[in-house]
């Protein structure tokens, strides 16, 4: 029996619904000759600003039960010397490019983004205004008019795909997601990191150099399934979910609750063979069951 | 290139309390390998607790490596719990070792804090096949705690040692005497060249020791770690010229190119 792992996000074609997630697969070469980076479904990049970041004070990560925290504060070189620099490394691996950017205002973000869309080889932009670790009050994926004005000034400037990436740290997600869909963006990935905290009772101080962070890993599947659940069946446009994926059952229960496609963090670290693991045991997974297509179970969850 | 290997435990030995020698078949890696740089290794095999754990290269033979550690917690507890004929996950070899090449010095000083120790045997070792002198400086807490004395003597360096509460060598700190040393003018500065490895608080007593002086030091630095492959951006340590990655960029660096405060 054929199978077929195939998956369309907006306009980006994935030979499988299995990707890779911001921040934690650098720039993909740090990971070549430990997975064939050939065979992921996309490659999201680490975020990227208008200028360089030069990121948050260490320690930047601490263990928790079954999770990290990382306060990494978006350390990155900036759009144009991320494009000198990093890009023509991802081309080599001819798999989607997902870039992903953060910008300190709504200019920003289309300034990046208009940069952006003039590079052929770039598939998708992620608009990452979910991240916990950097010095403001609200985070724009906190605020439902600030979304939609994020991603519609995205959606002006690029024809390329555009995916939003949502933070749990909200009290109705569905809510922000909904904003998000109706200022147009293409997809919606989730979850980012849980802000949380570590303290180290001998020095009485934080664990992190940030004091916060942003928790991830099998500790926050359960409220990522949710999420990716609740959204679901309210929007009407693809899902990527993610939040403590570490191998193919894992990646599974995202799909059977309404992910289209999963992106892989954490996990990266532990194993950096894990996307590459996941891909064969979904296509393995297909098999037994005799289903033909990963499309078949999106969303299939019984209820 | 570094490469993830399920590596077979030839041998585990706990050679202080608390301390634990471990060997493992690892041709390739021991083949790439060279002093200074460190495995990434998988403790435990469930997701609590769910990182690996950087190690240092101890010593390097033709198809096994040697790794010395100190059990501090859970995941170094578990690696202690393991036995010969057994296996681990290991990604490595990781980070940029030693560089024994570049530095003109003729005498080179290796100085220890604690389990600093450990890269810095596979780097005397290294130092002896280049028929290069090296004079070696151990620093810990008591007599009990000093490791690799024997080990040193026998690649026939110079052994000093001390020990903070003065139970064998000298009393006070491994930098008291690297500083005794410099100063003792026996060796041309010029001609030496300093490596070292140990706690914070051991660089940054180095860092100020070696100000003003034009001497080469390289040290290893320790940070806490997520993905030990440069792609993370967790592992960050200040240096003149903005943050560096220490598994990536290091763990090897040079004193004068770190920040100190
Ligand atoms: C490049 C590199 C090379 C290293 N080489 C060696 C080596 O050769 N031998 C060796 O024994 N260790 C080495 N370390 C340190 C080693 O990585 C840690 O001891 C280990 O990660 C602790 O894991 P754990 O799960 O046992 O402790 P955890 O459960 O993570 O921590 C337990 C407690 O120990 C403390 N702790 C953690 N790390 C250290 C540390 N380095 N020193 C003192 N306290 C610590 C924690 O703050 C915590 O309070 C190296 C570290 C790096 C970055
Ligand atoms: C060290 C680290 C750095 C991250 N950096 C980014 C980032 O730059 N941009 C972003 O959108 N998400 C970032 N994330 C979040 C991940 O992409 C992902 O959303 C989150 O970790 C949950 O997935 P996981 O549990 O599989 O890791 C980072 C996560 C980690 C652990
Ligand atoms: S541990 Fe990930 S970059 Fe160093």
């Amino acid at each position: 029996m054929r199978i077929n792992t195939k998956i369309k996000i907006g306009n980006i074609e994935m030979k499988n619904p299995v990707a890779v997630a911001s921040g934690t697969f650098g720039y993909g070469d740090e990971f070549e000759g430990l997975t064939d980076i050939k065979s992921l479904g996309a490659i999201v990049t680490k975020t990227i600003t208008l200028h360089a970041r030069v990121g948050n004070k260490p320690p930047r990560v601490t263990e928790t039960p079954a999770g990290m925290l990382n306060s990494i504060g978006l350390e990155n070189p900036g759009v144009e010397r991320f494009l000198k620099e990093k890009m023509p490394s991802l081309v080599k691996f001819k798999i989607p490019i997902i870039v992903s950017i953060a910008g300190e205002s709504t200019e920003e973000y289309a300034e990046i983004a208009k940069r952006l869309d003039s590079v052929r080889e770039i598939d998708g932009i992620e608009i990452n205004i979910s991240c916990p670790n950097i010095q403001t009050n609200e985070l724009i994926a906190q605020n439902e008019i600030l979304t939609a004005e994020v991603v519609k000034s995205v959606k002006s400037v690029t024809k390329k795909t555009v995916i939003t990436k949502l933070s749990p740290n909200v009290t109705n997600i569905v809510s922000i997601a909904k904003a998000a869909e109706s200022a147009g963006t293409d997809a919606i990935s989730l979850i980012n990191t849980i802000t949380a905290m570590a303290v180290d009772i001998k020095t009485r101080e934080s664990r992190l150099g940030n004091i916060t962070g942003g928790l991830s890993g099998p500790a926050i599947k359960p409220i990522a399934l949710h999420m990716v659940w609740k959204v679901y069946r309210s929007v009407g446009i693809p899902i990527i979910g993610m939040g403590g994926i570490m191998d193919w059952k894992d990646a599974l229960e995202f799909i059977l609750c309404g992910a289209k496609a999963v992106m892989v963090g954490t996990a990266n670290f532990v194993n950096p063979d894990a996307a590459g693991e996941i891909i064969t045991g979904i296509e393995n997974y297909l098999k037994s069951a005799r289903a033909q297509d990963i499309s078949g179970l999106v969303g299939k969850l019984r209820v | 290139m570094a490469q993830q290997i399920i590596a077979k435990i030839i041998s585990q030995k706990e050679v202080k309390p608390g301390c634990f020698k471990m060997a493992l078949l690892a041709p390739a890696i021991a083949k790439a390998a060279c002093p200074g740089q460190f495995l990434h290794i998988r403790c435990g095999s469930s997701s609590d607790p769910l990182l690996r754990r950087p190690v240092s290269i101890h010593r390097i033979d033709k198809s096994s490596l040697e790794i010395l550690y100190n059990v501090v917690g859970r995941g170094t507890e578990i690696l202690s719990k393991k036995k010969p004929g057994g296996s681990v996950d290991i990604i490595g070899p990781l980070g940029n070792g030693f560089n024994i090449y570049e530095n003109s010095g003729s005498v080179k000083m290796l100085v220890a804090g604690g389990m600093g120790v450990a890269p810095l045997l596979g780097l005397s070792e290294e130092l002896k096949r280049h028929k290069t002198k090296s004079i070696v400086i151990l620093g810990a807490k008591t007599k009990n705690h000093i490791l690799c004395g024997k080990e040193f003597k026998k690649l026939g360096a110079e052994v000093y040692i001390a020990t903070e509460d003065g139970s064998m060598g000298k009393k006070g700190l491994a930098t008291d005497l690297a500083r005794e040393i410099i100063h003792s003018k026996r060796y041309k500065w010029h001609e030496m060249c300093i490596y070292a490895a140990g706690p914070t608080g051991m660089i940054k007593t180095l860092c100020k020791l070696m100000e003003g002086c034009s001497l080469e030091s390289q040290v290893s630095l320790e940070e806490r770690m997520a993905c030990g492959l440069g792609a993370c951006l967790g592992c960050a340590v200040d240096t003149q010229a903005g943050y560096k990655r220490v598994c990536k960029d290091g763990p090897v660096f040079k004193l004068c190119d770190i920040i100190c405060e």
